[in-house]
C-alpha cells in the first residue's frame, strides 16, 4: 500500500477509521463487555458486515463494470451452502460419536458416516451420505470449495454468456435465470442438501461447545468486519488503478475499449468470477451467524435487493455500496421486526410490517428517477462536488454506463 | 285319519315335481328349510340353483333379500318371509311381495347367509340382474362383474348375451365375456383366442386383466436342474438382478446359508466380549472392519457362532446357480399371447402418450404465449423491460376474484372481468409509463430496477388487500371437465380456452401491429422516434398506449392464468422469468419469435417432466439451463432480426 | 513493395443488401491513403471488417508479414496486432480523465492480470505528457475527457490511437467539425504519422483529401471503382457519373 494510493484514495483511511470505530463500539457494548447490545443485535449487526461485502461485490460487477448480475446472492449463499456442509457435518460428528460411544463395541468409520448420513439426511426420507459432501468432514477442504465452487460456476456461467455477447438487460435476465435454476435445483429433496429444510444449527460451531453464543457471535462479527476492511482497501485498490479504468471503460464503451485491445469478455469473466468469489466469502461468514440457511435464500428476488441496496447507496463508488447495504438491510430488519411504530391516520392505521416494503419499493423508484446518485450524493454535496453538464446525456453509449448525475466531477 | 295323512303324504310327493314345475320358490325354501337355516357354501349349491331354474319371478327379489339378511322364517310354520326390522319386531311381506303385517321378534328366525353363501347367491343373482327387463340394472350387474369378475361369472354372461336387446349393451357383454374368458376358460385354446380377439384395444380393463397373466416370479435353482413351470426368461446375475438380489433368492430358497450382514457381526459380536476382548481381539481395535472380521473368524472357528457367508462364497454359490423369471400363469400360450398383446398395447399406449403430451405441452405454451404477450409488445416492441408485468398479470387476476364476489353468476363474472382487467392494468400501464418509464427510456438497466421497485410495491399492496392466502376465482360450469379422447388422451376445457384466447391474442396482435394506423404509429416510433415526431407522430402518445396494451393484455392474461391457478400476490413471479425466457428465446421483436419460443419453453419442459415425471423443480432446472446453453447459438432468439436492422 | 494489409475478394450483405462486393484492397507498411466514396458505398463497412467487426461471408483478409488472417482474431487481438481505429464521432470515455484515457491506451501488456499488476513508471508518466503536448492537451491531464470541447475530444482520441503505437491508422472523417486551423494541424499530423506506419483517411471533404496529397480509393457500392492520384480519380468518367456527377 503506497503512501500516494492512500492520498488519491482518502475515503480508505475515512472508511478503515469508521469501521475500527465501529468494531470497538460493538464490542465494548456487547454482552461481553458492557452488555447493551443483545447477543442477536451483534449478530443483526455482524450478517449487515457481511451484506455490506457482499454490496461491495456487487458495485464491482455493476457499479463499475456495468453488469447488472442478478445472480450474486445466488454465489452468496451457495458460500453459506458450503460452509454450512462442514459446520453440520462436524457437529453432527460430535452428537453420533457421542451416541455411538455407548454401545458395545467401538464404532466403524462406516458406522459413523451411516450414523452421520442418517441424521442428516433422515428429513428428506435419505440414508446415504450424496457424493457432494465427500470433504464436507474437512474445513479447509471446504473452505476452499467456498471459493471453488461459486467461482467455477461463475466462470462456467460467465464464460458462457460474454463469449456469446449477450449485455444489459439479456444478461441481468439469463442471471436471473441462472439463480432461479440454482434454487430450483437446491429445492429437489435429492439434490444433496436437504431440498427446502437447508441447513440448520449453523450457529453451534463444532469444537465450540465451551465458548458461550455471545463470545462466538463477536468472533463472527470481528471476521466480518475484517474481511470487509481487508476487501475496501483490495478493491480500492483495483478500481483505483489501471484495471479501474478498463473496467469502467467498459461499463461506458466496451466497444471502443475492444479497439484499444482489451479482451472486453476477459476483463467481464475476471470481475464476474472474482465478484461471485468475495460473494461466496460474504455468505460463509454470514451463514454461520443466521443459523440456517435454505434455498429461499437463492431467490431471485434477493440478488434484486442487492441491486437495490447498491444503488441506494449509489454505485460507483464504494463507500455507497457499504452505506446503501448497512442502511437500508437495518432499515428494513426495523420495519420488518415490528420495532417501528404505527403511524395512526386515523381512518387507518399504517403497520409497517406490511407497508415497509411499499415504502422501499417507491422509495427506490424516487431515488432511480430522481437521486441516481443515491445516498452519497449526500456526501458529494457536502464536499461540494457539482457533476458536469451533459444536457441530460450519458456518460457512455452502453446500457450501463453512468448517467449524467453520477459523474463526479 | 293316518290313512288320510299317509294319502295325503303320497299325493304331495307325487305333487313335488309338479310343484317345481309350477316354479314355485317359496316351495323349494320349505321344502328345504332345514338347509337353508343352517346354509353353508357345501351344501346350499343345488338349493340355489333349483331356485335360480324355477323361474318363478319372485326369485331374484328372494335371492336378494336373501343375501341381504331380509330373508326369515316364521318359527311357527315355517313359512319363508321378506322381513324387514321394525322397532318391535319384524315387518312381515310375503314372498309374493304382499304385506304380511308386523310381528314380534321372536316369531321369527331371521337367515345370516355368511360370506361364502352370499357369493354364491350373488353369482345366481348376477344371472337375473344380466337378464333384467330394466337396462340400468343389467349394467350395474357388468359394472359389478367388470369391478371384481370371478369364473362362476362367465356361465350367467354367456348365457345374457344372445337375449340383449339393447346393441351397446350387448357389445358390453361380449367384452366382458372375452375379459373373463381370457381369466377363468379353462380351456388354453379359448383363452388365447379371446386374448387375440382384441386385435388394437388398448383398454384399461384389458390392461388390468392381461396384466396378472404375465406377472412372473424370480426363481433360484441349481445349475442343470430342470425348470418347473412356465418359463418367463433367464436372469443374468449382475446384468438382469445385482448381485446381493441373488444371494437373497438363494437364502429365501434355503440353497446357501445367510450373508453377515454389518449389524448381524456387529451383534454377534457384542453378544461375545469376554474380558474386553472377543475371539482374542481387543474391543478398542474392532473400530477396524478388518479387525472386525478378524474377531468374528475367531468365534467362528472356536464354534459359538454360525458360520456366514463370505464375499467370496457368495460370488461362487451365485456362480453355481441359475436364476429364472417364472409365470405364475402355467400355460405357456396363454402367456404367450398376453405378452404379445400387451406388447402391441405399450406401443399404441407409447403413440398415445406421446400425443398427450403433444397437448399437454401445447397448453403450457398457450400459458406462456398468454403470460408473454403482454411482454413481447412492451419489450420485444418498445424495448422497455417491466419487471412488474407478473405483477400486472396478478392484478388481472386479482380483478377477476373482486368481480366474482359482486357477481355471483361465474359466466357473467368473467365476462366483465376480461374488459375490468383490461381497463385496470392498462390504466396501471399509463400512471406507470407517464410516472416513472418515460423518463428511462435509453436506460435499460435504471427501468429494470425501477419497475423492480413498482414490483415489490404492488405485490406487497395485494398482500396488504387480499392476504397471503389464495384466493379463488372459479371458472363457469361449462368450462369444467375435460375433453377425454380415450384412457390416455384427454385435456381440459380450461386449457383449450386458454389455448383459443393465446390464439385471439396472436391473431389481434398481428393485426394490431401490421393493419392498424396505430401499429403503423408504434413500429414507426420504436425504429426511429426523431423521424416519426418530425412526421406528425406523437411519440409520448404512442408510446403511452403501447405501453398500456401490453399491460392490459398482462391483465386479461392474468384473469386466465386466475382461472386455473391458485390467485395470490406471488401468481405474477411465477411467470416473470418465464415470460422473459419466451420472448428472449423467441427473438425480440417479432411475435412469431415470441409464439416460437412459448412452444419451445412448453415442450420443453413437459419432455423434460415426462423423462423424469417425479420432479417438475428438476426440470425446470434443466430447462433454464437449456435456455442459458441456446442463447450460446443463437444470441438472438430462434427468429433473429439480423443485419443492421437489428442495431449492432 | 510487400503489403501491410491486403483484402481480396471480401463481400459481406446485410439481409441480401451487398454491402461490400467482391472488394480488393492492399496498403504498405508507410502509406498514406484516402478512402472517398458517396453515402452507402461501403466505407464504414470496410472498416468494420479490417478490424474485426463484421465478418465477411467471403474472402480473406491478410496482415504483415508473414502474412495472417485478421478473420480468424477477435476485435481485441487486431487491435494488439497494430491496427488502431479513429471514430467518426469522438469517443473517448467520458468519465475519466485526459490522463486515465492515454494511460489506458499506451502500448503495454493488455491480459487482466498483467493490467492488475501494472504501475505506472515514470516511463509512462513521460510518454503521457509527451502525448498529451503533442496533441495539445498539455495542460489537460487531470481533466475529465467529457468537459473537453469536441475539438479536444478528437485530439484525444488521435493521442490514443497514438499511444497505442498501431502500424496501422484507419481514420474516420477526421476533419468533420473542426476549425480551419484545427484541419490544417490534423492534416499535418496524418501527413507525419504516414511516414513511419499506415494511415488510411475516410474521408468526404474534397478540399481536406487534396490538402492530404496521397493516392485516393474510390468506392462504389462495396467495391473499388477507381484508385489513383486524387487528379487521375476525378477526372474518371465513372467516377464523375457516381460521385462527383451527383453533386
Amino acid at each position: 500500500m503506497t503512501r500516494a494510493f492512500l492520498m488519491r484514495n482518502p475515503s480508505v483511511l475515512w472508511f478503515l477509521l469508521a469501521l475500527s470505530l465501529f468494531t470497538l463500539a460493538v464490542t465494548l457494548l456487547s454482552e461481553a463487555g458492557m452488555g447493551v447490545l443483545s447477543t442477536s443485535f451483534v449478530k443483526t449487526l455482524g450478517k449487515t458486515l457481511c451484506l455490506c461485502l457482499v454490496a461491495l461485490a456487487m458495485d464491482l460487477i455493476w457499479g463499475y463494470a456495468g453488469i447488472l448480475s442478478l445472480g450474486h446472492m445466488a454465489f452468496f449463499a451457495l458460500g453459506g451452502y458450503l460452509i454450512g456442509m462442514w459446520l453440520m457435518y462436524a457437529r453432527t460428528e460430535e452428537i453420533v460419536v457421542a451416541a455411538l460411544s455407548s454401545g458395545p463395541l467401538p464404532a466403524t468409520p462406516d458406522e459413523i458416516r451411516q450414523g452421520i448420513a442418517t441424521q442428516i439426511f433422515g428429513v428428506v426420507g435419505a440414508s446415504d451420505m450424496p457424493a457432494i459432501w465427500a470433504q464436507a468432514h474437512s474445513l479447509p477442504a471446504q473452505l476452499a470449495l467456498v471459493l471453488i465452487v461459486p467461482g467455477a460456476l461463475a466462470g462456467i456461467f460467465g464464460w458462457l454468456a460474454f463469449r456469446s455477447r449477450v449485455t444489459g438487460v439479456y444478461l441481468s435476465i439469463l442471471t436471473q435465470a441462472m439463480t432461479l435454476a440454482l434454487a430450483l435445483y437446491l429445492f429437489q429433496n435429492d439434490s444433496g442438501l436437504r431440498g427446502n429444510n437447508g441447513l440448520s444449527g449453523l450457529q453451534n460451531i463444532p469444537g465450540l461447545d465451551g465458548v458461550p453464543q455471545e463470545t462466538v457471535s463477536l468472533w463472527f462479527f470481528w471476521a466480518s468486519a475484517l474481511a470487509l476492511g481487508l476487501a475496501y482497501v483490495v478493491l480500492s485498490h483495483v478500481v483505483s488503478g489501471k484495471f479501474g479504468s478498463v473496467i469502467r471503460a467498459i461499463r461506458d464503451d466496451e466497444a471502443r475499449v475492444r479497439f484499444l485491445g482489451y479482451s472486453v469478455e476477459g476483463y467481464k469473466l475476471f470481475v464476474f468470477t472474482l465478484t461471485a468469489m468475495i460473494a461466496a466469502v460474504a455468505g460463509a461468514l454470514y451463514y454461520p451467524q443466521a443459523g440456517i440457511i435454505n434455498p429461499a435464500e437463492l431467490a431471485p428476488i434477493a440478488s434484486i435487493y442487492l441491486a437495490v441496496w447498491v444503488a441506494i447507496g449509489g454505485r460507483g463508488r464504494l463507500y455507497g455500496a457499504v452505506i446503501g447495504a448497512a442502511f437500508v438491510s437495518l432499515l428494513s430488519s426495523w420495519f420488518t421486526g415490528g420495532r417501528a411504530p404505527s403511524v395512526n391516520l386515523g381512518f387507518y392505521t399504517v403497520n409497517w410490517v406490511d407497508w415497509w416494503l411499499v415504502l422501499l419499493g417507491l422509495s427506490f423508484v424516487l431515488v432511480t428517477l430522481y437521486a441516481p446518485k443515491g445516498l452519497s450524493g449526500l456526501i458529494d454535496a457536502a464536499q461540494g462536488l457539482r457533476v458536469p453538464d451533459r444536457k441530460g446525456a450519458a456518460l457512455g453509449p452502453d446500457d450501463g454506463a453512468l448517467m449524467e448525475q453520477e459523474g463526479r466531477e | 285319519m293316518p290313512r288320510v295323512f299317509a294319502a295325503l303324504v303320497a299325493a304331495l310327493i307325487l305333487l313335488t315335481p309338479l310343484a317345481a314345475l309350477a316354479q314355485d320358490a317359496a316351495r323349494i325354501l320349505g321344502d328345504n328349510r332345514a338347509l337353508v337355516e343352517r346354509a353353508s357354501r357345501t351344501t346350499i349349491g343345488p338349493v340355489i340353483d333349483a331356485l335360480a331354474a324355477s323361474g318363478d319371478p319372485v326369485v331374484a327379489e328372494v335371492l336378494a333379500a336373501w343375501a341381504d339378511k331380509g330373508l326369515g322364517v316364521r318359527k311357527a310354520d315355517g313359512a319363508f318371509f321378506l322381513i324387514a326390522p321394525t322397532a318391535a319386531g319384524w315387518d312381515l311381506r310375503g314372498l309374493d311381495g304382499r304385506a304380511a303385517g308386523p310381528t314380534a321378534k321372536a316369531d321369527i328366525t331371521d337367515l345370516k347367509p355368511n360370506a361364502g353363501v352370499r357369493a354364491l347367491i350373488q353369482s345366481a343373482l348376477v344371472r337375473f340382474q344380466l337378464t333384467d327387463p330394466d337396462s340400468a340394472r343389467r349394467i350395474a350387474a357388468l359394472d359389478a362383474i367388470a369391478r371384481d369378475g370371478a369364473p362362476e361369472h362367465l356361465a350367467p354372461l354367456r348365457g345374457a348375451i344372445a337375449d340383449e336387446p339393447d346393441p351397446v349393451i350387448a357389445a358390453r357383454k361380449a367384452r366382458l365375456e372375452r375379459l373373463l374368458t381370457l381369466r377363468f376358460d379353462p380351456d388354453t385354446a379359448t383363452r388365447a383366442a379371446a386374448i387375440a380377439a382384441f386385435g388394437g384395444d388398448t383398454g384399461l380393463d384389458l390392461r388390468a386383466a392381461l396384466n396378472p397373466l404375465v406377472a412372473t416370479r424370480r426363481v433360484a435353482l441349481p445349475k442343470g436342474a430342470d425348470v418347473a413351470g412356465n418359463l418367463a426368461r433367464d436372469l443374468r446375475p449382475g446384468r438382469d438382478l445385482t448381485e446381493v438380489e441373488a444371494y437373497d433368492l438363494l437364502v429365501s430358497a434355503g440353497l446357501a446359508p445367510a450373508r453377515l450382514d454389518a449389524a448381524g457381526l456387529k451383534a454377534a459380536l457384542a453378544a461375545h466380549i469376554v474380558d474386553g476382548a472377543v475371539g482374542g481381539v481387543p474391543l478398542a481395535a474392532l473400530s477396524d472392519p478388518r479387525e472386525r472380521e478378524r474377531a468374528y473368524t475367531a468365534l467362528e472357528t472356536a464354534g459359538t457362532v454360525p458360520t456366514a457367508a463370505t464375499d467370496a462364497e457368495v460370488t461362487a454359490a451365485v456362480a453355481a446357480h441359475r436364476f429364472v423369471e417364472l409365470y405364475a400363469e402355467p400355460d405357456p400360450a396363454v402367456t404367450s399371447a398376453a405378452a404379445a398383446a400387451l406388447d402391441r398395447i405399450a406401443l399404441t399406449v407409447g403413440a398415445m402418450q406421446a400425443a398427450d403430451l403433444a397437448l399437454d405441452a401445447l397448453s403450457l405454451a398457450s400459458i406462456y404465449f398468454l403470460a408473454a404477450i403482454g411482454l413481447a409488445i412492451t419489450f420485444g416492441v418498445m424495448g422497455v423491460i417491466n419487471m412488474a408485468h407478473g405483477e400486472f398479470i396478478m392484478m388481472g387476476a386479482y380483478t377477476g376474484y373482486v368481480v366474482q364476489l359482486f357477481v355471483p353468476d361465474y359466466t357473467l363474472s368473467i365476462l366483465i372481468a376480461l374488459p375490468l382487467a383490461f381497463a385496470v392494468t392498462f390504466g396501471a400501464g399509463v400512471a406507470m409509463e407517464r410516472l416513472v418509464i418515460r423518463h428511462l427510456y435509453k436506460r435499460p438497466l435504471e427501468t429494470l430496477l425501477a419497475t423492480f421497485g413498482i414490483s415489490i410495491a404492488l405485490q406487497q399492496l395485494a398482500k396488504t388487500i387480499f392476504g397471503t392466502q389464495a384466493r379463488p376465482l372459479t371458472a363457469p360450469a361449462w368450462l369444467d371437465g375435460a375433453w377425454v379422447l380415450n384412457d390416455v388422451v384427454s385435456i381440459s376445457y380450461i386449457r383449450i380456452a386458454i389455448f383459443v384466447l393465446a390464439l385471439i391474442f396472436l391473431a389481434f396482435f398481428l393485426w394490431l401491429m401490421n393493419r392498424t394506423k396505430l401499429g403503423l404509429q408504434v413500429r414507426a416510433v420504436t425504429q426511429n422516434p426523431a423521424m416519426a415526431g418530425s412526421m406528425g407522430i406523437n411519440p409520448d402518445r404512442i408510446n403511452m398506449l403501447t405501453f398500456g396494451l401490453g399491460s392490459g393484455i398482462a391483465g386479461i392474461a392474468g384473469v386466465a392464468i386466475g382461472l386455473f391457478a391458485q390467485v395470490t400476490s406471488e401468481i405474477g413471479q411465477a411467470y416473470i422469468v418465464q415470460s422473459f425466457m419466451t420472448v428472449v428465446v423467441g427473438g425480440v421483436g417479432n411475435i412469431w419469435g415470441t409464439l416460437a419460443g412459448a412452444v419451445m419453453i412448453g415442450g420443453l419442459q413437459k419432455g423434460i417432466e415426462f423423462l423424469n415425471p417425479s420432479n417438475t423443480l428438476a426440470a425446470q432446472t434443466y430447462m433454464i439451463l437449456f435456455i442459458i446453453l441456446f442463447i450460446q447459438f443463437r444470441p438472438r432468439g430462434i427468429i433473429a432480426l439480423r443485419g443492421r436492422a437489428a442495431g449492432d | 513493395m510487400s503489403s501491410l494489409l491486403e483484402v481480396s475478394g471480401v463481400s459481406v450483405s446485410f439481409d441480401g443488401f451487398r454491402a461490400i462486393n467482391n472488394l480488393s484492397f492492399a496498403i504498405g507498411p508507410a502509406e498514406l491513403r484516402a478512402v472517398i466514396g458517396p453515402n452507402g458505398a461501403g466505407k464504414t463497412t470496410f472498416m468494420d471488417i479490417v478490424t474485426g467487426k463484421t465478418r465477411p461471408h467471403e474472402g480473406r483478409v491478410l496482415w504483415g508479414d508473414p502474412p495472417v488472417s485478421l478473420l480468424k482474431m477477435t476485435e481485441a487481438q487486431i487491435a494488439r496486432a497494430g491496427v488502431g481505429r479513429k471514430f467518426q464521432r469522438p469517443t473517448v470515455f467520458e468519465d475519466q480523465t485526459v490522463d486515465e484515457n492515454l494511460t489506458m491506451a499506451l502500448k503495454a501488456p493488455r491480459n487482466p492480470f498483467a493490467v492488475l499488476r501494472w504501475r505506472r513508471a515514470q516511463a509512462d508518466a513521460d510518454r503521457v505528457a509527451a502525448l498529451a503536448v503533442e496533441v495539445g492537451l498539455g495542460d489537460q491531464l487531470p481533466r475529465k475527457a467529457g468537459e473537453l470541447s469536441h475539438g479536444q475530444k478528437q485530439w484525444l482520441e488521435i493521442g490514443m490511437l497514438l499511444a497505442q503505437e498501431p502500424r496501422l491508422l484507419l481514420v474516420d472523417e477526421p476533419a468533420a467539425g473542426m476549425t480551419l486551423a484545427e484541419r490544417e494541424h490534423t492534416t499535418r499530423l496524418l501527413v507525419d504519422l504516414a511516414k513511419t506506419r499506415a494511415v488510411v483517411v475516410v474521408e468526404h471533404d474534397m478540399e481536406f483529401v487534396r490538402r492530404l496529397n496521397c493516392k485516393v480509393t474510390v468506392l462504389h457500392e462495396g467495391s473499388v471503382l477507381a484508385e489513383g492520384s486524387l487528379d487521375h480519380v476525378t477526372k474518371n468518367p465513372a467516377v464523375i457519373d457516381v460521385y462527383l456527377g451527383r453533386g
